[in-house]
């Protein structure tokens, strides 16, 4: 215990570099996820994000192939995947899932073999685990500005479209009423999706990116039903446990003599699932809210109306 | 290609091909195939954790994969099923990466456990996989009725009284069981395409289920054959080939669907 | 399953049904006889669907008690009862064709793999004629529009030849012709094969002709009894609790909203009293 009140208190964790970086680029990371999550989240495409992100890997293990930095992987992967799911289509839920999760098949066998092949002629050994599982702390510091202004375009993409997405995960019928270019609004989305998703693949791996994206968000929705309160709220959420998570990974060095530390990653994903669970334990009681009180009287009174004239 | 070495290869994607086959049809049929891919990775974890433990890796795999496959079935109906699919997946490769880097040789086991190495399948993993393979199989053969009547008239189900929940966590549960033995041999992330591809290939075929299973199953070991014998040839991982040719296979029934819905001619008016 | 003569089919005693706090039926009674064609009729969330739940025991009443055949309902299931849903979530590649599903009507509920068999075919090329789905037969059930999946239902539902027949809105997303349709179908299973009919709807008028009793639920209660007994504006407004009005237009019936409650409102059983002359 008194090592880690050590950690937080003594310069040493923020003199370092490499968690400087860390706490940089997990911040704009969880932000942007979160916002987009919920986005992702209200428009039931959860499965999207995950496929994204293992879209992703294939992007990542293709940059590490051709010795590029993998965050350009992930990105320019991440907008075909996302540019080819629109056209897949929207239609059924249930043809959509099969046809994300075939191409999704077909691009981590293709992330299997670029990765096969990368290890034939780079030296770099690991490769795998930092593309899969995160390379929070061993980002290199050119990249950070392109990580931070994608981070920030896609936000603002998502502030100025809010409104519209929201009506069309409503109902896109009648947003397409209303003039709304349904098709190319899905498409900046999933352009944004992609961009979180490459943000949160450097930062704790391709193959864990969803949770960045999905649980912060799934817990606010769970708190609040009001979109921009959520958004706020699955940033923060987001925020708070990769700050938590460099903090714990940083000091796990310290807890075995092996000198040996965990993953943030791990530390990351376990904090939002703890999160997320925490959200089961506060559950308003019934009847106590005067606006579940008002709803109850109001269906009531529904029940005892007559209709205008029906037929019998 | 066909030494005796080689021998078991074969004969160990062969039965990962059915089982696949198999419990890949329910799964498209009742829109599960997020969970398919879910499952599996779950198996991931429990190996890394076996592995990190000492033990042998089959328990791992068992009982992670039914650790996962219990998860969704329980908070799943509490609320959304996709979100909740999602997030155990990510716990359970969270914790096979975390037990991955506390292990010495991550960087092979990792690659391995996550696309797959057909070409190390000793006799010792054979038997388990085999017998674990076979009790799926017979299991869903069980629960062929009730379980085909929940997955495809729910509403209808519940009144005939099939718990359309118990059917749930039994398919769960033979999911988890089937899928944990296969991914040593085929790879956490790509036994999902081999479970999928070929299943929503053979719908596409074909409208009678009993045919739809034994498609799948077909296709599906068409679909590992070629891969083992590619793979063998080129050297690259069988994962990669798996992934493609589930894909293709998936593409053209899908333009199968296409054609005959475009020649379909109309039917006449029932009689009232 | 025989029924003896002279015992009801179906026996419903004062179901309450309260969910979420909120009471939805209340003391609702009535009876279903072999081979009567019976409307449960009522506006949408009257309670419809939660009655027919009670019935087929999805959902335990809070009181009263359900009898079906002069025995208290054991569990879900049973080969007594054969149920319609209102609508199947189906997509057009389901490898399932008309025929797999009525298949699954004989014993779907059984373990273990179905062993095909000419009797089986037979049985099942029987009830698709009995419905009139026979030209369809080895269509995907995903591809057939609503009128032939619901006659599809049917055939599913009747194969294991039960004593009554629950519908949830069948009528609901039809057009006229099929409706007529599938009315028909339900009549004459109804008179040939004495197969008793529960079919609830919004809308009454499709089923008038062939009706002789009606259920109306509304405002969580329910009058019960014989077409022109239930269908009248004394009844109907003690059940609403409002003044509704009864017409007659042009061989149609129409509920309409009438003036404001006022005092004096006749409870519900003097409602019925007076429908049938006594005081």
């Amino acid at each position: 215990m008194g090592g880690f009140l050590h950690d937080i208190v003594a310069p040493g964790l923020l003199s370092s570099a490499p968690v400087r970086t860390a706490v940089l680029v997990g911040t704009v990371v969880a932000v942007t996820s979160g916002v987009v999550g919920v986005l992702t989240v209200i428009r039931s495409q959860s499965f999207a994000g995950h496929s994204l992100s293992d879209v992703a890997t294939t992007g990542g293990a293709g940059a590490f192939l051709i010795g590029v930095s993998q965050f350009w992987g992930f990105l320019i992967a991440g907008i075909a995947g996302a540019a080819l799911m629109e056209l897949i289509g929207v239609q059924r839920r249930r043809g959509r899932d099969v046809a994300t999760g075939v191409v999704l098949g077909a691009a981590l066998g293709a992330a299997a073999l670029f990765l096969y092949l990368g290890t034939l002629t780079s030296s770099t050994t690991g490769a795998s685990f930092t593309i899969l599982f995160g390379s929070m702390f061993v980002i290199s510091p050119d990249t950070v500005p392109a990580l931070v202004a994608s981070g920030v375009l896609a936000l603002v993409v998502v502030a100025v479209l809010s409104r519209v997405l929201l009506l069309t995960a409503l109902s896109p019928e009648l947003a397409a009423a209303r003039g709304v270019r349904v098709r190319a609004v899905g498409v900046a989305y999933l352009v944004a999706l992609a961009v979180a998703v490459s943000l949160s693949s450097v930062a704790i791996g391709a193959v864990l990116s969803t949770a960045l994206l999905i649980g912060p968000a799934a817990t606010a929705l769970r708190v609040t039903k009001r979109p921009g309160l959520a958004m706020a709220a699955a940033a923060l959420i987001g925020t708070v446990a990769t700050w938590l998570g460099i903090l714990l990974a940083y000091d796990s060095y310290y807890w075995t003599s092996g000198g040996r530390g965990w993953p943030v990653s791990f530390f990351v994903v376990a904090l939002i699932i703890v999160g997320y669970l925490l959200s089961y334990a506060r559950r308003p009681r019934r009847g106590r809210t005067g606006r579940d009180r008002a709803a109850r009287a109001a269906r009531a009174r529904e029940n005892q109306e007559v209709p205008e004239c029906s037929p019998a | 290609m066909f030494s005796s070495l080689m021998l078991n290869t074969w004969i160990a994607a062969s039965i990962v091909a059915v089982i696949a086959g198999v419990t890949g049809f329910f799964a498209v049929l009742r829109g599960q195939s997020f969970a398919a891919h879910a499952i599996p990775n779950g198996a991931f974890a429990g190996a890394a954790g076996a592995g990190l433990l000492g033990l042998n890796v089959i328990w791992g795999l068992a009982v992670f994969a039914l650790a996962g496959a219990l998860g969704i079935g329980a908070l799943g109906r509490r609320t959304r099923q996709d979100v909740v699919t999602a997030l155990v997946l990510v716990l359970m490769l969270g914790l096979g990466a975390l037990f991955l880097s506390l292990s010495t040789e991550y960087a092979e086991v990792t690659y391995s456990l996550l696309f797959g190495e057909v070409f190390g399948v000793s006799s010792t993993v054979l038997v388990p996989i085999a017998v674990l393979g076979a009790v799926g199989i017979a299991a869903i053969a069980v629960l062929y009725r009730p379980l085909l009547l929940a997955s495809a008239l729910p509403e209808v189900a519940d009144a005939r009284g099939v718990s359309t929940r118990r059917m749930e966590l039994c398919f769960l549960i033979v999911m988890a069981l089937a899928t944990s033995m296969t991914v040593p041999v085929v790879g956490a992330l790509l036994m999902f395409a081999l479970m999928i591809g070929p299943a929503a290939a053979a719908r596409s075929f074909t409208r009678r289920p009993g045919y739809a299973i034994a498609l799948a199953v077909g296709i599906a070991l068409v679909t590992v054959w070629a891969g083992i014998a590619a793979s063998y040839r080129t050297n690259w991982p069988l994962g990669f080939y798996v992934g493609v040719i589930a894909a293709g296979f998936f593409l053209l029934g899908q333009g199968w669907s296409a054609a005959r819905r475009r020649a379909a001619a109309p039917r006449p008016a029932p009689p009232s | 399953m025989a029924v003896q003569a002279g015992q009801e089919l179906l026996r419903l005693e004062g179901i309450g049904v309260r969910l979420g706090g909120r009471e939805i039926l209340r003391d609702v009674s009535f009876t279903v006889q072999p081979g009567e064609f019976t409307g449960l009729i009522g506006p949408n969330g009257a309670g419809k669907t939660t009655l027919l739940k009670v019935i087929l025991g999805l959902q335990a009443p809070t009181s009263g008690r359900v009898l079906l055949n002069g025995r208290a309902r054991q569990r879900r299931g049973g080969r007594l009862i054969g149920y319609v849903p209102q609508k199947l979530a189906i997509d057009p590649d389901m490898p399932l064709r008309a025929r797999d599903v009525v298949a699954l009507g004989i014993d779907g509920q059984r373990l273990g793999l179905p062993l095909p068999s000419a009797a089986r075919r037979e049985l099942v090329d029987e009830a698709l004629r009995a419905t009139g789905a026979e030209a369809y037969a080895d269509a995907r059930v995903g591809e057939l529009s609503g009128g032939e999946q619901q006659r599809v239902m049917i055939a599913h539902a009747i194969i294991s030849q039960p004593r009554l027949l629950l519908l949830d809105e069948p009528l609901a997303n039809l057009d006229l012709r099929s409706e007529q349709g599938i009315v028909a179908v339900l009549a004459r299973l109804a008179r040939e094969q004495q197969i008793a009919v529960l079919i609830s709807a919004h809308d009454m008028n499709p089923l008038m002709r062939e009706t002789s009793t009606v259920v109306y639920v509304a405002a969580g209660r329910a009058a019960a009894g014989r077409t022109d007994d239930v269908i009248r504006t004394e009844v109907l407004s003690a059940l609403y609790g409002s003044q509704v009005e009864v017409l007659h237009v042009h061989g149609r019936v129409l509920v309409v909203a009438g003036e404001e409650a006022g005092p004096g409102q006749r409870p519900l059983e003097a409602g019925l009293a007076a429908a049938d002359g006594r005081s």
